[in-house]
């Protein structure tokens, strides 16, 4: 393992105490926890927003703490959800007295632990509300399973919901917005090589030099199937036809398009990446409001990229539009 | 058959020597068909209970397994530490101010623990998970109670771990894979038989090397 850290049991406080250092002036630790704020949390009169899973994704989730987005990120250990005592703190410290939503990505661990806290927080009289978010399509849907995981399209939850928020939205309202967001994201992803967990010394799962594996979860976990290499446009194509026709896109409707870099690719690759997904897009006469490229929902130092579409109707697309002041998303 | 504060504290301190030896092979299990963490989580959780149970004199066994249940939950993270973590602690609310059990409370004790469980993680008997193994071994406990033999729980706990191999994981990461979950033993289930199995050296008599 060659990787630039201290000491692999320490790597999600220090990672977390070097952020805040980096942006004092919008960031701030609540003390002897893994939880960041805006530094101005709580703030009054304004629901507030908290999500968080296990570290590895930076600059998920704290990175999108600030103004328009989330008001606290919670960091579990790599790749681990957080514990419910620490989610406690974060819905404690950003309570501004009308609520707070918390964004949880479907995964059993964080599910379980973000509902502990809820139950926490509700005995001691805040209301809370949570939303699960499942936009990954590698993994097919059904009543007697987990459901979908939770991977990039997230971070257009966190968009969303912080903006209308940010307007002084209720809680029953941001919860709403968060529904629908998560209703009209779907996203898949892929990898080229493994990366690997500090503590654990070793990659998680082998690729071999001809293979890639299509729908690789953002935490290495198996996806949909092994293959040979392909170039990048087929790769865009095998990954975008699949989101595509969850979503059942129509003509002439609206889309935001995020391509989300998993830690190790660089933005040559996203790009090139985005030529082809632009290209199919338009081929269907898909109206693209915007794109974002880069690295939004990494997994450590792996290798691979995912693709997520947002349908936009008038509220989302306006919403996505607002001010959003974070240090890894801004409008 | 007696069990006590200290049968307690050699069972908590045994299985965390299992954990402790086995953490690689756990995180192994769970790298081929989860996210590679059980093996850490598991070891760096009962390494805390053990730490908190050390220095700690107890009265009771509620306790005592109320400090195990809540150092799960605030140190282990992931799915493992809700789950084992409500599964002491509805152990430890069974157990409120009992200086001493029979057989028949234990077995009382470990099916409200299962309960836990089963209400935390909605799972069922064949979901591939820790039920596999809960549900059997508890109720091999229940039917038995004073007559319980400690090396039939082991084997037991050992063949419902096995069980797992073959079938398709319904609930945690694992059903992600949907079928090509099949032919891997779940970590879940395999962490639960080292707790078990550790409980039933206990109850054999043997105890622990400091």
């Amino acid at each position: 393992m060659k990787k630039l850290i201290n000491d692999p049991n320490q790597v999600v406080m220090e990672m977390l105490e070097g952020m805040v250092l980096a942006h004092p002036g919008k960031l701030k630790q609540i003390p002897d926890t893994t939880v960041l704020v805006r530094s101005e949390a709580p703030v009054e009169g304004k629901v507030g927003l908290v999500s968080g899973g296990g570290s590895g994704h930076e600059p998920s989730h704290a990175g999108f703490v600030g103004k328009g987005m989330l008001d606290g990120a919670v960091s579990g250990e790599v790749f681990t959800s957080p514990t419910p005592d620490q989610i406690f703190e974060a819905i404690k410290a950003v309570n501004g007295g009308k609520g707070v939503l918390l964004i949880i990505k479907n995964y059993t661990g964080d599910v379980m632990n973000f509902e502990m806290a809820a139950e926490m927080a509700e005995a001691e009289g805040i209301n809370v509300a949570k939303v699960v978010v499942n936009d990954d399509v590698a993994v097919e849907d059904s009543l007697y399973t987990s459901g979908r995981r939770g991977i990039a399209g997230t971070v257009f939850v966190h968009k969303i919901a912080g903006a209308l928020a940010e307007q002084g939205a209720s809680l029953e309202e941001v919860e709403a917005v968060a529904n629908k967001v998560i209703k009209y994201v779907k996203s898949m992803g892929m990898a080229l090589t493994p990366c690997i967990v500090p503590a654990a010394g070793e990659p998680g799962f082998q690729l071999g030099d001809e293979e890639m594996e299509i729908g690789m979860g953002i935490h290495g976990e198996p996806g949909i199937e092994k293959t040979k290499i392909q170039v990048a446009d087929q790769v865009a194509e095998t990954l975008l036809m699949k989101v595509v026709d969850d979503l059942q896109l129509k003509e002439s409707e609206k889309v935001a398009v995020m391509i989300n870099g998993l830690g190790a690719t660089p933005l040559m690759e996203l790009y090139i990446v985005n030529k082809k997904v632009a290209e199919i897009l338009q081929e269907k006469n898909v109206k693209i409001h915007d794109t974002f490229v880069g690295e939004f929902m990494t997994s450590l130092e792996m290798a691979g990229c995912s693709i997520s579409i947002l349908r936009l109707d008038n509220q989302l697309l306006e919403l996505l539009d607002a001010s959003a002041d974070t240090l890894a998303f801004k409008r | 058959m007696l069990f006590d504060v200290s049968g307690a504290k050699h069972w908590i301190v045994r299985l965390n020597q299992k954990l402790q030896e086995q953490k690689k092979y756990l995180t192994s299990l769970d790298q081929a068909i989860g996210d590679g963490d059980h093996g850490l989580n598991m070891a760096r959780g009962f390494q805390e209970v053990v730490l908190k149970i050390h220095d700690t004199e107890y009265k009771d066994l509620g306790t005592f397994f109320k400090d195990v249940g809540m150092t799960l939950i605030l140190k282990v993270g992931g799915a493992s530490g809700p789950l084992y973590g409500t599964a002491f602690l509805k152990f430890s609310m069974e157990l409120k101010e009992k200086k001493e059990i029979n057989g028949i409370e234990l077995g009382e004790a470990l099916s409200a623990a299962l309960e836990g469980i089963r209400s935390r993680g909605r799972a069922q008997l064949g979901d591939k998970t820790i039920v596999d193994v809960w549900e059997p071994v508890v109720d091999l406990m229940m039917s038995e109670g004073e007559n319980l033999n400690p090396d039939e729980l082991i084997r037991l706990a050992n063949e419902k771990m096995e069980d797992t191999k073959d079938m398709e994981a319904k609930k945690g990461r694992a059903a992600y894979l949907g079928k090509r979950s099949i032919g891997h033993i779940d970590p879940g289930a395999t962490s639960s038989m080292y707790l078990f199995e550790a409980l039933a050296e206990v109850l054999k008599g043997e105890s622990y090397e400091e």
